[in-house]
């Protein structure tokens, strides 16, 4: 068993709404230190495959296909083998 | 008669809404087709409906693009054939790679219900040939993503290829360059978030929508 | 296989009475034990006890007051008792509605409170066989300058619109007041309206001996466990970490269980026994509910039901709430009709149990029978409780109100129209879908919102109203103005009214001042309904709003509905046209108590309200008259901030001004007197609709194309421009919500 964690963000050249509001607020509560927020999505994929290789590739298509949307958001993961239950 | 196929996925709402429109009021033939079909054959158009495509969850269009049916509408396209997708189905579209572009949260991060006043650019178009050059129309939006984005490259080529097709007047919604619905280079898909199958009779406050059908059903007409 | 958690035993039950915590009295407890099941019960049965027995899904205190509504009429179908109200609107179809509180839930996690609250009504709609076609939400927030007031309004309608927007309902009104006592109690009343062909009707039954139970929708989780005492009890500030009981909805889910549902009630009806939504309590009130309503009983496998954590106990299971779920009573033999449909939806669907003739409450787990109880004794036999009632003191030797002094009105008017509660809710209402399914003649704003009947000339006017502020000064008086408020919206709309639903906001039961108001307001609310012939068919009854000991004002929120028989007589409150003649319809007294005037003088309401269903009634059938007659441009009903708002919010609709004079004083123009109209009338239907009212009517000036209204008044003007005023009213909610 494998596990892939991945993040999918907006590129940095895309206006991020939800980000701008969730900064605003944390100014708003006076957490002005805050320069920039970005968000983005995490998914968590138990992969039962053989090897590390084939979670990486697995993991990489299904980025490609579904979990982002290359117009607008860039993705990256890493893949760790679990221990056996 | 003329046959409009409205595709219906998984938590599509405004597919009865369309089915109405183009039965009752543009008075031509519809079926309601469902996601898992495979096959367009015997449809002259193909309307792709509004809603929250399984739920929206991931992303707009994002799952809906997989669907069964994406393939027959995609061989549709490449054959000339006219599609037509409104709000959820625009972004399916874009989704799918057949609209360039993508859709994203409105400026404000709210839901926005309100009839929006547009500019009809092109009226060369097989969706829209039954308006005037330049005329002002009004179709409600209801959307929370509906804030067009695309690359420099991308709007160049929408600009010089007359791809946008409406365009807000008062853009509710922060979509680059006001854009309010799009054609493919080919013109014969149109992705728009406002929604025209929502004001074909007088009751509903308007009856621009109706001329969008219209111009589909005249273009076919003359072709036949 | 999973370990249980260790559970009481019968004996320890009865000494360490866990079930006083979950708002079962020690009374209650040895009744159910001597009278009732004549032993003592286990964990899992105690634990179906407490919530059967909550006033949530009892009605154990409010249903000796309940019984004093009136529930009759010639279009009743189905009235309180199922998932929802059914009337009669012709031509074989019918109207089904019903509302719902989920003010607590709402309060703990506004986002997912409200939106779970809009779709457990769905629910209850589709259940009985109807396509949902609008909802309404009723709102009440603490005053917006409290930081916490303007989260909950953000996210409560955020909820809203997240879960009604998704699943294609559209929301086409409902009404939004503030006021500081429901600071940390907000209301969240939720209608919801659906059309149906009266053929499709459908009840929750679980009927006919070896029937199958079938479980459909959304697994169960942990989630909700005790919903329903929980909202059976008072709120305290030092209980902040015990509010873990709200669910999350999936909107998505719940189109596809709507779509499923509707299917197979059109389509397999000669198979379908009963429906019924899995609502407060679960699993264990929607089978036990259907049990008793058809005398039966019902025997369960939990090991059946889906279950989307693993371990959980019986108690667990039948105790959830998780949301978009659904319960079946589906012929033997004829099961897998109905499996296929929802594996067509990709619904999770399983029989888990069937129905016994002999009346007994089974349920096994893991090959154990872990409860074994008389239906009835979880639903008919619960003991009602008839409170003991008093008259609140401030209701003693009330002082008439002393008649405010007006100077200046358009500075009156322009306080007046900025009040959250008057000011325009455009903000909030163009959040929600109010157009899907494309049926929308009238949108959020004006008196009533108005849904046409698809291929009829027929159309529906739907509203929720209740002005808390008269029902704080007289319960019973109070009472009778909201169901006639909310007729006023549907009559000015065009609409006949035809019935009501009502969710009833109270405090404590157990309080005797809040009994007494709960008590007077059904008894105010029952006559004017029985006047009005609005029977009541369906509602819902929250108490316990309170917030350390301090009470909301009791606030009965009335849906209502009417008929519009032709689509011609569809009306709104805008001015239509210059040169239009504009008449007040009623007489206008010294009438400020609990008005939104005295309010803006930081006074809690004081006084004597005054009201008369004769001339109630008689003003209402002059509106409908003229405008079935077609001689009215425009309808308002006059509320809060009485003429002058009125008159400002019917020029709002175009670009209008008014030029006219009353023989009314200033302060007369914000008196609120009830039983009066504004409306409009074309010049050449001047003479017709003069005739018509007689003296029930005065002329009050002319619609003007200017951008100013001037009004002379006996002891001055109101000179304001028409542009400032809307943009006052446009811009007030925004404002205090920044």
């Amino acid at each position: 068993m494998f596990l892939a964690q991945v993040h999918v963000t907006y590129k940095p050249s895309i206006l991020d709404p939800q980000a701008v509001a969730i900064k605003n607020a944390m100014h708003r509560l006076n957490f002005d230190k805050v320069e920039a927020v970005r968000q983005g999505k995490y998914f968590e994929l138990s992969l039962d495959v053989a090897t590390a290789t084939d979670a990486e590739t697995q993991t990489e298509a299904i980025c490609e296909q579904l979990l982002a949307n290359p117009n607008m958001e860039t993705y990256r993961y890493e893949v760790k083998e679990l221990a056996n239950q | 008669m003329m046959k409009f196929a409205v595709v219906s996925f998984p938590g599509s709402n405004c597919d009865e809404d369309l089915y109405y429109a183009i039965t009752d009021d543009l008075k031509a033939d519809a079926e309601i087709v469902p996601h898992t079909s495979d096959n367009l054959e015997g449809f002259d158009a193909v309307l792709i409906p509004g809603g929250f495509s399984y739920g929206d969850y991931l992303r707009s269009g994002a799952i809906a693009k997989f669907a069964p049916v994406m393939a027959a509408v995609k061989e549709f396209a490449k054959a000339g054939k006219p599609i037509l997708g409104i709000c959820n189905g625009f972004q399916i579209l874009t989704e799918a790679g057949l609209l360039p572009g993508t859709l994203q949260h409105n400026r404000e991060m709210q839901f926005i219900c309100e009839p929006e006043p547009l500019m009809v650019n092109n009226n060369q178009t097989l969706f829209t040939s039954a308006f005037k050059a330049g005329e002002t129309i009004t179709l409600p939006i209801a959307h929370g993503e509906g804030n067009y984005y695309c690359d420099d490259d991308t709007l160049a080529q929408l600009k010089a290829n007359h791809q946008i097709i409406f365009s807000y007047q008062d853009n509710p919604n922060g979509s680059l360059s006001d854009i309010a619905g799009i054609t493919n280079q080919a013109g014969n898909v149109l992705g728009m978030m406002p929604h025209p199958e929502r004001a074909v009779e007088s009751i509903q406050g308007g009856t621009d929508g109706l001329k969008v059908f219209q111009s589909i059903l005249q273009t076919y007409l003359r072709t036949v | 296989m999973q370990q249980l958690k260790t559970e009481l035993t019968p004996e320890e039950i009865r000494e360490q009475k866990p079930y006083e915590a979950w708002g079962l009295s020690e009374r209650e407890y040895d009744y159910i034990c001597s009278k009732l099941i004549g032993r003592l019960p286990n964990y899992t049965e105690t634990g179906l006890f407490a919530v059967m027995w909550s006033e949530h899904c009892s009605y154990k205190n409010s249903k000796p007051i309940l019984r004093k509504f009136w529930n009759d009429g010639s279009r009743v179908i189905q009235g309180p008792g199922e998932g929802a109200g059914v009337l009669d609107i012709g031509d074989d179809q019918a109207v089904v509605f019903k509302a719902e509180s989920h003010n607590h839930p709402s309060f703990v996690e506004p986002f997912e409170g409200a939106a779970t609250g809009v779709g457990g009504i769905i629910r209850d709609i589709f259940s009985m066989g109807a396509k949902p076609i609008a909802s309404l939400d009723s709102l009440r927030f603490g005053e917006l300058s409290n930081p916490k007031n303007r989260y909950l309004l953000g996210e409560i309608v955020a909820g809203i619109a997240a879960y009604g927007n998704c699943i294609g309902i559209p929301t086409v009104g409902g009404e939004i007041g503030f006021d500081a006592v429901y600071d940390g109690n907000p209301l969240v009343n939720v209608m919801c309206v659906g059309l149906m062909n009266q053929a499709d009707l459908k009840m929750g039954r679980a009927k006919g001996t070896g029937n199958s139970i079938i479980y459909v929708g959304a697994k169960t989780g942990r989630d909700g466990i005790h919903g329903a005492t929980f909202a059976s009890n008072e709120f305290s500030d030092d209980k902040e970490a015990d509010r873990s009981a709200v669910q999350v909805g999936d909107p998505f889910m719940e189109k596809l269980l709507t779509d499923a549902c509707l299917e197979i009630i059109h389509d397999h009806s000669d198979i379908l026994m009963g429906i019924q939504d899995m609502g407060a309590a679960g699993l264990v009130s929607s089978s036990a509910e259907m049990a008793a309503k058809a005398k039966s009983g019902v025997t369960m496998d939990l090991d059946l039901v889906p279950q989307r954590e693993p371990g959980m106990s019986a108690y667990e299971i039948m105790l959830s709430e998780s949301q978009e779920r659904m319960l079946l009573c589906v012929k033997k033999g004829e099961e897998q009709t109905v499996l296929d449909i929802f594996k067509r939806y990709d619904l999770d669907a399983v029989v888990v149990g069937h129905v016994t003739e002999d009346r007994q409450y089974r349920l096994y787990q893991q090959g154990k029978l872990v409860t074994d109880i008389p239906v009835t004794s979880l639903v008919d036999d619960v003991v009602e409780h008839e409170q003991p009632k008093r008259k609140p003191a401030r209701l003693e030797n009330v002082q008439p109100v002393k008649t405010p002094t007006v100077k200046d009105p358009a500075e009156t008017l322009a306080k007046l129209l900025a009040q959250p509660t008057i000011a325009s809710k455009r903000s909030v209402f163009r959040q929600y879908d109010s157009q899907v399914q494309a049926n929308t003649a009238v949108t959020p704003g004006s008196d009533a919102a108005v849904v046409r009947v698809r291929h009829t000339r027929k159309a529906l006017a739907m509203t929720t109203d209740c002005n808390a502020r008269y029902i704080y000064l007289d319960p019973y008086v109070g009472g009778q103005i909201a169901v006639s408020e909310a007729a006023r919206n549907i009559v000015a709309s065009g609409g006949v009214p035809i019935g009501i639903t009502d969710c009833l906001n109270f405090g404590s039961p157990d309080d005797p001042e809040s009994y007494w108001e709960l008590d007077q307001s059904v008894q105010g609310i029952a006559k004017a309904c029985q006047r009005l012939d609005t029977p009541v068919i369906s509602g819902n009854v929250s108490m316990y709003n309170e917030t350390d000991g301090r009470a909301i004002y009791p606030t009965p929120m009335i849906g209502m509905v009417g008929l519009i028989k032709d689509l011609d007589h569809i009306t709104t409150q805008d001015f239509k046209q210059a040169g239009d003649v504009v008449y007040l319809i009623g007489e206008t007294g010294n009438d400020f108590a609990g008005s939104e005037l005295q309010k803006l003088g930081g006074e809690l309401p004081t006084g004597q309200l005054h009201f008369d269903l004769d001339s109630e009634t008689a003003h209402q059938r002059l509106v409908l008259d003229a405008i079935q007659s077609g001689m009215l441009q425009s309808a308002h009903d006059l509320s809060e901030g009485g003429l002058g708002v009125a008159l400002a919010e019917s020029i709002f609709g175009g670009q209008f001004g008014f030029n006219g004079q009353t023989t009314l004083t200033n302060a007369q123009l914000f008196s609120e007197t009830q039983s009066r109209f504004l409306v409009s009338v074309k010049p050449a239907d001047q003479a017709r609709f003069e005739a018509l009212a007689a003296d029930q009517a005065v002329f009050l000036g002319r619609v003007t194309d200017e951008d100013a209204v001037h009004l002379t008044t006996a002891d001055g003007r109101l000179e304001a421009v028409s542009s400032a005023l809307k943009e006052t009213f446009g811009g007030a909610l925004e404002c205090l919500m920044k």
